[in-house]
């Protein structure tokens, strides 16, 4: 039905792609208005420069959708991130194998708790979750003691700094888990779980899917995400504070897979569109570092296009699937 | 005999958060000798009456079947203006502003959850880091305080004593005490409980829903501006940041006090005593000699125990 409009109408399908994956033309706009108010943002340098930081949100965002899609929110992911980071530098001189093993275990480890809690207690995810934000937050301090802590492998900071295929080997490895992620969501049964839950979870339940271990799944997944963001945020500064991922990481994140067109009730959303969030909230960032606008500016845009992506969500239903 | 026991277990059921606060009381009293003295107590109390005071409108909020997550920006941003207006326009009227702040912003979530019906997790977040902004543009970034904290009596608010009682705890229990009977005792009470209880039949029964859901916001709001004034009497100065993080504390302590998650039950009083356990544990854990940073991991292990155990009390079984 869909495809015949399409063919016989080339700006129908046009207007249709936009209804339907808004991201990429707001991403469009964004990228235009940034490229004529500011000369140096279509610098090499710069652009590459948002890719890397976009890497170290994406991988939190990468979790972060699998779980918005099965209908759930991981208010965690910011100090899990900063005990991963902690942990990945804390743990160096055991060598950096253990440092990175150490890592993404308590990543998992908060993601089983937090799943853990959601499907066998069935306590409310927003609770689990905030209790844990609270509960990392405390571990960080305890772990590094109330202070910042440097790197002693330095192999581990230029790994960071290094640059493949001409793009940052850190942007390079989150578009791989990107991509990889995208598999899993289209091809596998897994995603397909993810997105019946998400749509309807009794019907799910009828149909034989097994609701509770797919939960599960994707709460470990958000955590390992938010672990491997704390690595990345590692090898980039080859430190870690206590203060890391406190208190706007998680709103942050949220915005981002909310612009990305992930439905906040499940069901809907997809990687790619999460990349088209990442790339636009990471290109606002960037243009107002350039134009030297004060860093709260930054935390007020982010407060204010979430509520607009809340607003949107509710009062635009998707056209199609 | 076993009647007595299947009612001693129901008390357990109704009562839990009684029970534990009795036993963390007992427990902390014998572990330390400075607990249980006079300036101890008042010490905790005086610290707690803010997030008391936040706490007994998050309880209408959390009633209604939502959330609110900008109380701890809409904190600072209350002290913020109080302090700055005092000198400017006297202290009176910069508390009648610090109030409307609270219930502006009340105003602004309410309408978006209430009548627009938007996700309130995702709103008042957004919420939080707007007002936030809203607080560093205002004093652009610089430190706010009171130019001659000795010629005033605004300080009283948060320093007095009244009877050998700190004036704010006195405040603290007047506001649950009206918050308490807005509750349990009016018509608007019941229909809060209602609108979270079951939002469907509470529409069919002819109760407006979003303005219901709004007006919690609103009280919250008000609160949260009343807390605002307390904290700026207590400190006489304000920076930017200086309410960030409390609504965890608020929001653990309405958990704590047994208030449904999915809506419709609560207690003020209960959410009070939430309060003020999460007061006590971190006075213990300072008099026993730990760093403040121990009580936020101690606090995510007991809202999931505390949590749990209510749970699997409603359920009569440990896991759903």
């Amino acid at each position: 039905m869909k495809q015949t409009t399409s063919a016989k109408r080339p700006l129908g399908s046009l207007r249709s792609f936009v209804t339907t994956q808004p991201i990429w033309a707001i991403l469009a706009f964004i990228f235009v208005v940034a490229s004529i108010a500011e000369r140096d943002f279509l610098s090499l340098s710069n652009l590459s420069n948002i890719l890397l930081q976009s890497a170290l949100n994406g991988m939190l965002a990468i979790g972060m959708t699998f779980l918005m899609i099965n209908g759930f929110f991981d208010l965690s992911v910011g100090t899990v991130m900063g005990f991963a980071a902690a942990l990945t530098i804390g743990l160096q001189p055991h060598g950096m194998a253990v440092a990175i093993l150490g890592a993404l275990g308590a990543g998992l480890a908060v993601g089983a708790i937090n799943g853990f809690f959601v499907t066998k207690v069935k306590i409310n995810a927003f609770v689990v979750t905030l209790a844990s934000f609270i509960g990392m937050r405390g571990l960080i301090f305890i772990y590094t003691q109330e202070r910042s802590i440097v790197g002693q492998i330095d192999g581990f900071a230029v790994f960071g700094a290094s640059k493949l295929l001409g793009l940052p080997t850190l942007a390079v490895i989150m578009l791989a888990i990107l991509a990889l992620a995208e598999f899993v969501l289209r091809k596998t049964g897994h995603g397909r779980n993810t997105y019946a839950i998400g749509g309807n979870a009794e019907a799910a339940r009828n149909a034989g899917i097994p609701v509770e271990r797919t939960n599960f799944i994707n709460f470990l997944l958000c955590g390992l995400g938010a672990a491997v963001g704390g690595v990345f945020i590692a090898s980039r500064m080859n430190a870690a504070m206590p203060t890391l991922g406190w208190p706007d990481t998680n709103l942050i994140i949220i915005a981002t897979v909310a612009l990305g067109g992930t439905k906040l009730r499940g069901g809907f959303g997809s990687m790619i569109n999460t990349l088209g969030g990442l790339l636009a909230l990471g290109i606002i960032r960037n243009s107002m570092d350039l134009l030297n606008v004060p860093s709260f500016f930054n935390r007020l845009s982010m407060g204010i296009i979430l509520m607009l992506v809340v607003y949107a969500d509710a009062k635009f239903k998707p056209v199609s699937r | 005999m076993k009647g007595a026991l299947s009612k001693a277990a129901n008390i357990a059921k109704q009562q839990g958060i009684l029970l534990a606060f009795i036993c963390l009381l007992l427990l902390f009293s014998l572990t330390s000798d400075v607990f249980l003295t006079y300036k101890n107590i008042t010490l905790v109390l005086r610290q707690i009456s803010i997030w008391g005071v936040i706490a007994c409108g998050m309880t209408f909020v959390i009633i209604g079947g939502n959330w609110d997550l900008s109380v701890g920006s809409l904190t600072s941003l209350t002290t913020v203006v109080v302090i700055t207006l005092h000198d400017k326009i006297g202290p009176v009227p910069a508390m009648i502003v610090a109030v409307l702040v609270g219930l502006i912003s009340g105003v602004i979530s309410g309408y978006l959850v209430g009548f627009q019906k938007l996700n309130s997790l995702i709103i008042t977040l957004g919420m939080l880091g707007v007002l936030q902004a809203i607080t560093l543009i205002y004093t652009g970034g610089k430190y706010s305080r009171i130019l001659n904290p000795d010629d005033t009596w605004f300080s009283f608010i948060g320093r007095g004593f009244l009877w050998g009682v700190p004036f704010p705890v006195i405040l603290l229990v007047v506001i649950g005490v009206i918050f308490a009977i807005l509750l349990s005792r009016t018509v608007y009470g019941r229909r809060v409980m209602a609108v979270g209880g079951n939002p469907v039949a509470s529409k069919y029964t002819g109760i407006r829903e979003s303005l219901v859901v709004m007006s919690t916001f609103m009280l919250t709001g008000i609160a949260t501006g009343i807390g605002g004034i307390m904290l700026g009497s207590r400190m006489m100065a304000a920076q930017n940041y200086i309410g960030e993080g409390y609504e965890f504390q608020v929001i653990t302590g309405v958990i704590l006090g047994g208030t449904s998650l999915t809506g419709g039950e609560g207690n003020i009083f209960k959410s009070i005593i939430g309060i003020v356990i999460i007061g006590m544990l971190n006075n213990w854990f300072i008099l026993m000699g730990m760093q403040y940073y121990y009580q936020w991991t101690a606090q995510w292990v007991i809202i999931l125990a505390v949590v749990w155990l209510d749970v699997a009390a409603k359920r009569g079984k440990m896991l759903g």
